[in-house]
């Protein structure tokens, strides 16, 4: 009866946790981050930085959605979100599974802005959106500090890789 | 003076990406939300200015509210005021228009000015980029007034406490010393400025 009862359990367990998503937002630190931007890869790393009180920034998430869905052969794509760490169950992550965000989703938790800024981009003043292109092989990058255009971004792409 | 500040606004826009520390201020001709109109030459007790791009829809913005608030009780008496400039195309962020200006501040009960950029034409000649960005101007002499530093207020944006570098507290403080500034330039994670489309 015991064995039956344990067996019961563990498939419960086993079950349950095979029902649990994987995490949907990852929160980083800076390091995290610099690896993405300075790992070798033959894909083409896109890195978009938002935030879900940004309204510019939601207004372009759908082409990088796109990019994901279309492209992820050769482009890797994520979404790094600025919002505090504090509403990351209140906010980021109900907003990442109501958009039905597919690309990876991270939190960049790193309050103490002005250290870290001028790693990712020099010319960067801070405004978001914001969105980083690199191509890995031939460390070609371009660094936008605005909202994109339809189609901007794939053009862009086509650019740094031929 | 008004035709001169306006064709320094004019050249300014025209030949630079905005000002940098070491620059002469530019001045302006801007409404405050009495309707009275407002530049930095119009207060002749002032020895420099607090000069914050902020406004009433940004999370960042809010957040430095009080801060904002603290910084002029604290260095309007030793002739620093704060002199807010709301930089946003009210058409693309209606919760930035005059009326709501002036509605944030009565709740907020702000006593420094708050202006409104309608043309953006400061806004692009300061080279403000995002909100809340602040310009710390040190009057040299007559109604010349230099940049000192420009950047965040403090590096914890979500909370006052824990900031452990405060950067505009320490500009002014070394200003009023006769120290010099130490950090002249810092960046912050902010809300992008609404542009006219």
């Amino acid at each position: 009866m015991l064995r039956y009862l344990i067996t019961l359990l563990i498939s419960l367990v086993l079950f349950t946790c095979s029902t649990i998503p994987t995490p949907k937002v990852q929160v980083i630190k800076f390091d995290t981050l610099e690896l993405l931007m300075t790992r070798d890869s033959e894909k083409v790393e896109v890195i978009n930085f938002w935030a879900t009180w940004c309204k510019p920034c939601i207004k372009e998430l759908p082409y990088f959605q796109e990019l994901h869905n279309l492209r992820s052969y050769h482009v890797n794509v994520t979404l790094v979100s600025l919002d505090y760490v504090d509403v990351l169950h209140e906010k980021v992550i109900p907003f990442v599974e109501m958009r039905q965000l597919t690309p990876q989703v991270m939190l960049l938790d790193e309050i103490d802005y002005n250290s870290w800024i001028d790693k990712v981009e020099p010319s960067w003043s801070g405004a978001i959106p914001a969105t980083l292109i690199i191509n890995h092989k031939t460390g070609e990058r371009r660094f936008l500090e605005r909202e994109l255009k339809t189609g901007e971004l794939t053009q862009i792409i086509d650019e740094i890789t031929t | 003076m008004v035709y001169i500040s306006t064709i320094l606004v004019i050249l300014s826009v025209l030949f630079s990406a905005g000002l940098k520390v070491g620059d002469q201020a530019v001045d302006f001709e801007l409404k405050n939300i009495d309707g009275q109109m407002m530049s930095l030459a119009s207060n002749e007790q002032a020895k420099g200015y607090i000069l914050v791009f902020t406004c009433n829809t940004c999370p960042y913005s809010v957040a430095y509210e009080d801060r904002i608030i603290q910084l002029h009780e604290e260095y309007a008496p030793k002739g620093y005021p704060v002199v807010a400039v709301q930089p946003n195309n009210v058409q693309r962020s209606p919760g930035d228009s005059f009326d709501k200006m002036k509605q944030r501040a009565k709740e907020k009960g702000f006593s420094f000015p708050y202006l409104i950029d309608e043309t953006q034409e400061v806004t692009r000649a300061y080279g403000a980029t995002n909100t809340p960005h602040v310009y710390v101007l040190n009057r040299e002499a007559g109604d010349r007034f230099v940049i000192e530093y420009i950047g965040a207020i403090d590096n914890n944006s979500r909370n006052a406490a824990d900031a452990d570098q405060h950067y505009v507290q320490d500009a002014l403080d070394g200003l009023i010393e006769g120290k010099g500034v130490q950090t002249t330039k810092t960046k912050a994670i902010g809300c992008t400025i609404k542009w006219a489309s």
